[in-house]
């Protein structure tokens, strides 16, 4: 594997997340019940290469924004670690942390709350540089403020206005740069373009590839959307319940998608020229998190099932240029994406 | 849809936009509104402006005359001869000029009880809202604890036990301060309600997780961004508390636990009219009760007006 | 499909909504028209504030003060629907047009059994008995694919999953058979595996009663997969009707081909850099003169900005569009705009 020649940014190794969902205290002793546990995450392993994009995919209840929280360290991991660039994020101490804390930042799915709108445009990116660079001069600090409004595509001139002045696109923009003022080497992007508009949208992702290449950033993509993927990733995870099934680079995972989820995910996605196209649609729906079926999680949806899936949660398996979890993986038939059928011309 | 900002006019001055702002337009478009806030302003600027508006210095003795005592409104009085517009009291006070010292009194008591109920609640409130866990529920299960008893009895009793505690010779001086004590620690529960609940869903918000992500410290979240936040119904509820606690205030003073006599308020003064009331001095007691009506009725009326406007889902 | 005017379901003409404000009166949709015949699966799609979701509510008469219908007319099977009593329009809308919204939540009472709730709407419109309308109801269920539907009648809208949520609420649009369905954003809040099985199912449901459906969606995979014919809706005005494929292969309005060319997809090769529109959908409150296209067009023309296109027939589309208005458009304007679109990285604001 490529993994040996470029370095690893993040490392993450059998990062787990339990949440205790159990009902208060006097009502579990009346009732006599258990304690009940949410397995948000379970055993996930991954490495981010320095200036690339991985991305995690997954529908709802697949633990991706848990993963997110715990990376840039505002939840603990339940097992696990994160090590980002050799320290352990969990393990350093307060200094270390601080010192990680400017190289991770975040860019949030909801452009709407993710701005205090209370505060100015300058006020918001210059929060990272004063907690940070709190030597900074408040001339400087506006410099810099100006520079990192130009840079996402803004006017120095917005710097004084609020946030209910910006469109969902502008406001996405003020994001990246608040993300950028602490000069990070890691971005972590929980869903960012989910609540725009197409148009905005490719405006969005664009400019977070041009900053990219830019600044040699390093990505981890979290999203719903498996085309918004296509576009950015270099290697990509696909999550089910807090488990990854199948992890590649982008290219083979579009190419030769190996778990059976993984295709489903595929198939499933509306295409673009997928006029009138008849397909099969998936079976089933998402079991309930705190209710995780026996086994691998997808057998009771994987039109592949064997006994052994239900008792057995597999392992991660070489599989090509991908890892993947499934028992069956060997054996399934070689993908080949649904037939699409052309509307009959009948007019 | 999204973006109101007119991006080819001029920005406009402060003051043209607070005009047109939603808040003032609906405060132009509403009649109660406007005439609430006149009585107010009016009723206000009187107190403020006592030493100079009123007719007599009512708490000074060398200026009262004691045959004037009763003399019925508009009236020229048997001692001096002056008419007293609303009539004079049992000592020659003229009712008008109590009234006025007497609002004052009140309403210095009132706003300061509010202050006190409204930082303690807030504070209180944030701090519940985003520690959560055990402070959350110690904090709340105070603030049910103090809600099951009537709050003019809360204040009665911490009145009563801050009474005790001050020595006797500074009791008339204290009275003032120990009801506003005791009025603001009965009021703050509802700042607190109100704060944590919006400080919960503020906390929850990405601005905020930004903010721990580059490691502020708490007090900071705290104060500049989950503050300036959770403060648009603190103001709705202040308004209705002031004229809750300008209310307390004369139940108070009235039971005879408040405001002393020699330095009264609205309700002292209620409370020495009604010994008159039925030897047919009416208007020592009819003026006062009015005023303190008129006081607390337009600051509700306001406070209601403004809860519509700010936070239509608080009713 | 057919297209004769006999199968004419619903024909909405110059449709216009204003909303009434202080500030002065928006106009969300503008003069916009198009028709949905019988057996046809028409998508509206826009981006937020396009209009799209308001010209649904105003055709089924669910706008509420301050926006109301200013103009147009809306018909449905040759009758004039726009301007009906209240009292009126609720029997068409449980009975000849059903809909679907975003949120199942929106459309079921939280306190009524499922079974209750859809015996109850047919009862309300189909000449049934008691027991009738309860058979009625279980075979809608059925009809929607929710396992063990004899039993479900019985339990409450929470106990459903969001999947099973949307079939419910599918299944009692359609109970009262209506000749019209309007779908606003049926499977947005869905995950994509259960957004294929309730496309499917309204699909072939549709096809199979050969009902007309109206469906509204941001989403281009969607109206691909899904839709016969498709009204791409911009700043509350049409920018182009026409047949689904070919409006996608070839549009003809720039914003079309943008928003195509914007739309990252599986057919696109990996690391293949994005087409954008630089800029956004003008706000209501600065309404345009000319097209309202013009300030984000590359093709943008003297009397863009100053006259409103009207909407022509060019091919089998209708477009917006002066690039293709034969007596306005330079020749050899009218080349592909999917290509011409490409060198556009304008960062916009």
């Amino acid at each position: 594997m490529v993994q040996n020649m470029s370095r690893a940014l993040v490392e993450v190794q059998g990062l787990g997340k339990r949440f205790d969902v159990s009902s208060p205290w006097l009502n579990r002793v009346l009732a006599r019940e258990p304690k009940r546990y949410l397995s948000a995450v379970e055993s996930v392993d991954f490495v981010i290469e320095k200036g690339t994009t991985f991305a995690l995919v997954g529908e709802s209840g697949s633990g991706k924004s848990t993963i997110a929280k715990m990376l840039v360290g505002l939840m603990p991991p339940s097992t696990g670690r994160v090590v980002i660039d050799g320290v352990d994020l969990m393990q350093a101490d307060a200094l270390e942390q601080n010192q990680l804390r400017r190289r991770i930042q975040m860019i949030f799915q909801d452009p709407y709350a993710s701005l205090n709108p209370r505060w100015r445009i300058d006020e918001i990116i210059g929060e990272p540089v004063l907690a940070f660079e709190p030597e900074i001069s408040r001339r400087d600090r506006s410099r810099r403020v100006a520079e990192l409004l130009e840079q996402v595509g803004l006017s120095a001139t917005d710097a004084h206005r609020y946030p209910h002045e910006f469109s969902g696109g502008q406001r996405q923009r003020i994001g990246i740069a608040r993300a950028l003022a602490s000069k990070p080497e890691l971005i972590v992007c929980d869903e960012p373009t989910s609540a725009l508009d197409v148009s905005v949208q490719a405006q969005v992702l664009n400019l977070m590839r041009d900053l990219q290449t830019e600044l040699g950033l390093t990505y981890l993509f979290i999203t719903h959307d498996l085309s918004v993927v296509r576009y950015m990733a270099d290697a990509i995870g696909v999550l089910y319940l807090g488990s990854l099934v199948e992890s590649a680079p982008a290219s083979s995972l579009f190419d030769t998608p190996q778990h059976p989820y993984t295709r489903m995910l595929l198939e499933a996605a509306p295409r673009l020229d997928g006029f009138g196209r008849q397909h099969q649609p998936p079976a089933g729906e998402i079991p309930d998190p705190i209710n995780r079926p026996s086994g691998c999680f997808y057998h009771p949806r994987c039109p592949f099932v064997t006994p052994k899936c239900a008792q057995e949660q597999p392992l991660q398996r070489s599989m090509g240029q991908a890892q993947v979890a499934c028992h069956e993986v060997e054996r399934l038939p070689v993908y080949h994406p649904g037939q699409v059928i052309e509307p009959s011309v009948s007019n | 849809m999204n973006n109101i900002q007119n991006d080819t006019a001029k920005p406009l001055a402060w003051y043209q936009r607070a005009w047109q702002s939603d808040v003032c337009w609906s405060f132009r478009h509403t009649p109660i509104a406007m005439l609430s806030a006149l009585v107010f302003l009016i009723l206000v600027s009187m107190a403020i402006f006592a030493p100079w508006v009123a007719p007599h210095q009512p708490f000074d003795p060398s200026t009262l005359n004691l045959m004037d005592g009763f003399s019925p409104p508009m009236e020229s009085a048997i001692g001096s001869g002056n008419v007293y517009w609303l009539g004079a009291d049992d000592q020659g006070r003229d009712i008008f000029s109590t009234i006025l010292y007497g609002m004052r009194l009140s309403l210095f008591i009132g706003v300061a009880a509010v202050f006190l109920a409204a930082s303690l609640g807030v504070t209180l409130g944030l701090i519940a809202g985003y520690a959560g866990g055990w402070v959350d529920t110690i904090i709340m299960r105070i603030a049910d604890i103090q809600l099951t008893f009537p709050s003019i009895l809360v204040a009665l009793l911490i009145f009563g036990v801050a009474r005790g505690l001050t020595p006797p010779e500074l009791r008339d001086q204290m009275a003032v301060w120990v009801l506003i004590f005791s009025i603001g620690l009965s009021d703050w529960v509802q700042f607190a309600r109100t704060v944590r609940s919006s400080t919960m869903v503020e906390a929850n918000k990405d601005y905020v997780q930004a903010a721990r992500l580059i490691g502020r410290p708490r007090h900071v979240i705290l104060r500049k961004h989950l503050l300036p936040n959770v403060m648009g119904p603190v103001l709705v509820i202040a308004t209705i508390s002031l004229a809750l606690a300008i209310i307390a205030e004369a139940t108070l003073s009235f039971l005879g636990v408040g405001a002393p006599p020699t330095k009264p308020s609205l309700g002292t003064l209620i409370r020495t009219g009604q010994d008159y009331l039925f030897s047919g001095e009416w208007w020592i007691i009819l003026f006062p009760a009015m005023t303190l009506l008129l006081l607390a009725l337009s600051v509700n009326l306001l406070g209601d007006w403004l809860r519509d406007v700010l936070n239509p889902k608080l009713r | 499909m057919n297209s004769d005017s006999s199968d004419l379901l619903l024909d909405v003409n110059n449709l216009r909504v204003e909303i009434a404000q202080r500030q002065g009166t928006l106009t969300p949709v503008d003069d916009v028209s198009f028709k949905i015949n019988a057996g046809e699966i028409v998508g509206v799609v826009g981006e937020s504030g396009a209009g799209k979701s308001i010209t649904g509510a105003a055709i089924i008469g669910l706008l509420e003060r301050p926006a109301g219908i200013a103009g147009g007319t809306v018909s449905l099977l040759g009758q004039r629907i726009d301007n009906l009593p209240l009292k009126e329009l609720r029997k068409i809308r449980g009975s000849q047009i059903g809909t679907i919204f975003q949120d199942p939540l929106t459309s079921l009472n939280p306190l009524q059994r499922i079974g209750d709730q859809l015996a109850e709407t047919a009862l309300a419109h189909l000449p049934v008995s008691r027991s009738e309308a309860r058979d009625l109801a279980l075979a809608a269920l059925e009809d929607v694919g929710i396992p063990g539907a004899a039993q479900r009648l019985n339990a409450y809208p929470h106990e459903f999953s969001g999947g099973m949520r949307q079939r419910v609420v599918i299944a009692l649009a359609l109970i009262a058979e209506p000749s019209l369905v309007i779908a606003d954003e049926p499977t947005t809040a869905l995950d994509v595996s259960v957004q294929a099985q309730i496309l499917t199912l309204l699909k072939d449901l549709c096809l199979k009663r050969g009902m007309g459906v109206m469906l509204i969606t941001h989403d281009m995979g969607v109206i691909a997969e899904t839709t016969d014919r498709v009204v791409v809706l911009y700043a509350g005005r049409v920018a182009e009707v026409g047949p689904t494929a070919s409006v996608m292969r070839a549009p003809l309005h720039p914003y079309t081909a943008g928003l195509m060319g914007a739309t990252p997809s599986a057919t696109r090769r990996q690391g293949e850099r994005l087409q954008q529109i630089p800029g956004s959908m003008p706000s209501l409150r600065n309404a345009t003169v000319g097209c309202a296209f013009a300030a984000r067009c590359q093709h943008v023309m003297p009397q863009c900005i100053d006259v409103r296109p009207p909407l022509i027939e060019h091919e089998s589309h209708e477009v917006a569009c002066y690039l293709h208005d034969p007596t306005v458009a330079p020749d050899g304007a009218r080349h592909q705009l999917i290509s011409s679109h490409g060198n556009s990285d304008g960062v916009g604001q």
